[in-house]
């Protein structure tokens, strides 16, 4: 007997790209007959200005562009689809209802240039959210308009910037711990500041002698992370914070972690001048596989005068955008920001309130606690003390079977759960770091938790199949080094 | 509490295996002069009706109930979005994902970036193009950053018909680098004046910027500008604010971009009062090194299977810290969806179709306002232009709300010289009749 034939359909398990599906004259769209005269391009605009089609672009039916789609969303993880313990991402539940109300049409479909009158629902959501995230942190004043964490780093560094030129020197150097985000040094950068950084101490934190060493008149601010990337409060922020303002320094705070805090300390009493928030993050908006999020910055009375324009005020019963802000640092993105998202944020916290928030953030705090008393042991814990949203970890144990962090990350998925975050903060080697959020119930902890220490022996007596995981996804191991050694980054026919 | 599972029962075991009694002991953490002793001043927590409630009276607000007929465009364009695009966003798999770190688990969002990269570079023309940036404006900040790298050079010619907007946010990101930005002057024909740009050439410019179609809604001659540029050894980056524009016109990349960039908004996210929007970013191969933002490419996984990763990661702000070429971290991963399930269900036919009827209306809506106006910036428009009008524009356009339309946007609120002109912009949202409606309403305001 002869073997069969092999078919040459494509496999469920592969979906083709848009340009190898579809066909001529296919269509997924619709539109209302046309009620002018039809314009002729070619005689309205010169003949150099024209193209005859969009090469390359699709043509398929929305029957396939619906399977398309959802098929690829299927190949992907949520935190619907479950637990997600990306530390440092604050991965928690994105309320439905928060959804719905980003999409109400009012909202919507309102253009940033409506005249004032008929924007005055969109300012005054503004307002109280600004309101709202300064009464969080004891901040003075907030813009909502930065995009993204990143975003609000830059806004905030210009503003110190500002805030010191007008002083008489906007400084030279910027202090940032071992332990910070990627965006904190490339942000100071970005304001043409040199970056300086500065060692944690054996306890994971930020000395005051370390940072008294490096203070000095040239230093134009410290950017410091509370609770920091290895999940612990900065303990003597209070004393730092002086160290700096002592030399005429200000101190910025990357608000990343704030999902630890609400309710129980804030960041403005601590001293703190500038602080972005993560609405993506701490006040549950999606990540949406990457952006949009949002990263409002809250400062300090001194530097009210700097924010980016416009500014929202109160006038009576009305609201309007103020542009005239002369020593404003201008404007950091179009229009006012990522609306929608406030709208997510501000729904989140009118649904909470302090009662609420203050219950994430111990819930938070309990759960990491959790995980931590009960790894230990099973996993390597370079920093022995009690954490606050986020406990780290390292694959210190494992590498003696030649078992590594993104090993234990891909064996991870094999037993259905994302991975967490690995090889950061850099002071740890091989780090992983495990933030599980507020919104996971026990038992998710405990088979977490059990999956853990599954893992860590298999690293023991079969090291090979955790070396080689992932085995239950749709790709294996993907080869990093090819995408990089000979970048395909567009499909060509 | 419904978004937190574990219940005061759940904590009493968790607490006793981290050795603590009640869950407020967790706080002992903190330093005890830190901690708070007082509830945050926050209002009572609401239920979902009552949120749901609260939040439709605040979108509502103002508006009487009334169907509003807008000609607002200005860089945010008001298109219709098949049902398609948020049935798609909505599947929570995209939307509660986070950035791809992880690929054998993230194959959706990275093959979907994949063709959102290749859609942009189909449109622009370019080689490459980035999984996208915050918005149009910080798109243009980062050619801009991008172009003094790659030249050395700090001066910069930026045409003011560049959306005023991208404008104020290139100065923000720049201004602490000691850049240069010179604005060069339009003509009567509302496009830059290319002799003026010609004049203000010289061996000290990176990089000169344009808008495709510009703030006015008037072509650029982008192939001559182009030739300028180069032959002074400078960059022509080209800005687009609508993008549907690129379905008629020449890719900029064809007529001798080097960097195209541009505002995503306008295929398949909503007006959302400014936001969250999609900035687009492509360039020359040559380029790819120093280019922003996150990049996906195509590989093969251990069996041989295609697979998608995060690639050329060398460049970027995890790896490079204060050497990276941008500080961002993210991009607008489901506003690139969008915009990718938009492109892709119009189609190249679609497309096309589409603009042809955005151009046709607005073609319509000039021969109508003529005789209540005047076009005193004459050049060629694709769906937005600009009207003279006879009389004051803010008293103009206030009177016309009383006939529930919003005529456009006065324009001296970025151009002061421009006392009585007014941007307008018809799309395929606009019908015959409301066109009309729109010049017997001007018409009966104008002084005569």
């Amino acid at each position: 007997m002869s073997e069969p034939q092999p078919c040459d359909c494509v496999p469920a398990s592969r979906e083709l790209l848009i340009f190898e599906k579809g066909g001529a004259g296919r269509k997924g769209y619709s539109l209302p007959g046309l009620d002018v005269e039809k314009a002729q391009p070619e005689k309205l605009w010169p003949a150099g200005f024209l193209r005859k089609e969009v090469e390359g672009f699709p043509e398929m039916s929305e029957v396939e562009v619906i399977r398309h789609f959802t098929r690829l969303s299927q190949w992907n993880y949520g935190v619907d689809s479950g637990f997600y313990p990306l530390g440092s991402c604050t991965m928690k539940y994105n309320p439905k209802i928060n959804e719905d109300a980003a999409r109400l049409p009012g909202f919507a479909s309102a253009h940033p240039y409506l005249p004032a009158g008929l924007s005055q629902g969109a300012l005054q959501m503004m307002f109280e959210l600004e309101r709202h995230l300064a009464a969080v942190s004891g901040m003075d004043g907030v813009t909502l308009q930065p995009s993204a964490g990143a975003q609000g780093e830059l806004t905030g560094m210009l503003m110190i910037r500002a805030y010191l030129a007008d002083r008489g020197n906007p400084r030279r150097k910027v202090l940032v711990p071992d332990t910070a985000h990627g965006t904190n040094p490339a942000s100071s950068s970005l304001c043409g500041y040199q970056v300086v950084q500065v060692k944690s101490n054996e306890r994971g934190v930020l000395s005051p002698e370390n940072i008294a060493a490096k203070m000095d008149e040239d230093v134009a601010a410290l950017m410091v992370t509370n609770p920091n990337t290895l999940g612990l409060f900065e303990e003597h922020i209070c004393r730092i914070i002086d160290i700096v303002h002592g030399k005429g320094g200000q101190v910025y705070c990357d608000g990343a972690n704030l999902n630890a805090l609400l309710g129980l300390t804030r960041i403005g009493d601590m001293g703190i001048d500038v602080l972005h928030f993560n609405l993506h993050k701490t006040f549950s908006t999606p990540h949406g596989g990457g952006g949009p999020g949002a990263g409002p910055v809250g400062v300090k009375s001194h530097l009210l005068d700097y924010l980016p324009v416009p500014v929202i005020q109160q006038e009576g019963e009305n609201y309007r955008f103020d542009y005239d802000r002369p020593k404003s640092i201008g404007k950091i993105r179009s229009f006012y920001g990522n609306f929608a998202v406030m709208v997510r944020a501000f729904a989140y916290i009118l649904s909470l309130g302090a009662e609420g928030l203050k219950r994430a953030s111990l819930v938070a705090l309990l759960n990491a606690n959790y995980i931590r008393a009960r790894l230990k042991g099973f996993y390597h814990l370079p920093y022995d003390f009690p954490c606050m949203h986020e406990c780290v970890f390292s694959d210190k144990l494992q590498n003696a079977y030649g078992v590594t962090a993104l090993d234990i990350a891909k064996r991870l998925m094999d037993y259905g759960f994302h991975p967490p975050t690995i090889y950061f903060p850099l002071v740890v080697h091989g780090a992983l770091m495990i933030e599980p959020t507020e919104s996971e119930p026990k038992e998710m902890l405990g088979q977490f938790i059990e999956v853990m220490i599954q893992i860590s022996r298999e690293a023991q007596s079969n090291p090979k199949l955790v070396r080689e995981a992932p085995h239950q996804t749709k790709v294996s191991r993907l080869d990093e080094v090819l995408a990089n050694r000979k970048p395909r980054l567009r499909w060509k026919p | 509490m419904r978004y937190i599972p574990n219940a005061e029962k759940d904590w009493e075991s968790m607490l006793s295996v981290v050795g603590l009694r009640r869950l407020e002991d967790l706080a002992a953490i903190l330093p005890k002069d830190l901690r708070l002793t007082r509830p945050l001043d926050l209002p009572s927590p609401l239920s979902e009706m009552e949120l749901l409630e609260r939040l439709r009276s605040l979108s509502e607000k103002g508006k009487e109930g009334k169907k509003w007929v807008s000609f607002l465009g200005a860089g945010a364009y008001n298109h219709f979005i098949p049902a398609v695009v948020d049935h798609l966003l909505r599947r929570s798999e995209f939307y509660t994902a986070y950035t791809p770190y992880q690929p054998e688990i993230s194959q959706g969002t990275l093959q979907a970036i994949f063709e959102f990269q290749t859609l942009i570079c189909q449109l622009t023309g370019m080689d490459v193009a980035n999984a996208s940036v915050y918005d149009g404006a910080s798109a243009v900040a980062e050619a801009v950053l991008m172009a003094q790298r790659l030249k050395s050079r700090k001066r910069f010619l930026i045409s003011r018909l560049l959306h005023p907007e991208s404008q104020r946010v290139t100065q923000t990101y720049t201004h602490p680098l000691g850049f240069a930005l010179e604005p060069i002057a339009y003509g009567g024909d509302g496009a830059t004046d290319l002799q003026a740009l010609e004049k203000a050439l010289g061996a000290d410019v990176a990089a000169v910027v344009l808008q495709q179609p510009n703030f006015f809604g008037c072509l650029e001659d982008v192939e001559k500008a182009a030739a300028m540029a180069h032959s002074r050894g400078a960059l022509l980056i080209v800005a687009t604010q609508e993008p549907l524009a690129l379905a008629l016109l020449q890719a900029p990349g064809l007529l001798g971009a080097d960097i195209a960039v541009g505002e995503g908004q306008s295929f398949g996210n909503g007006l959302n009062f400014g936001g969250p929007y999609v900035g687009f970013f492509a360039a020359k191969e040559a380029y790819l090194r120093a280019m922003p933002g996150r990049l996906v490419g195509e590989t093969v996984d251990r069996d041989g299977r295609r697979g998608f990763v995060l690639a050329v990661a060398t460049r970027e702000q995890h790896i490079r810290r204060e050497k990276a070429t941008s500080n961002i971290c993210t991009n607008q991963a489901l506003c690139a969806l969008a915009s990718l399930v938009y492109m892709t269900t119009f189609g190249k036919q679609g497309l096309r179709e589409l603009a042809e009827m955005n151009l046709s209306k607005a073609e319509y809506a000039k021969k109508r306002l003529g005789p209540v106006g005047s076009f005193r910036l004459s050049g060629p428009t694709f769906n937005e232009f600009v009207l003279t009008l006879k009389g004051d524009p803010d008293s103009i356009l206030s009177s016309l709300l009383e006939e529930g339309l919003i005529g456009g946007l006065a324009l001296k609120k970025f151009y002061p010289e421009l006392s009585r002109e007014i941007l307008i912009c018809v799309t395929e949202r606009n019908s015959r009749e409301e066109i009309d409606r729109l010049a017997v309403a001007i018409g009966q305001r104008s002084e005569t």
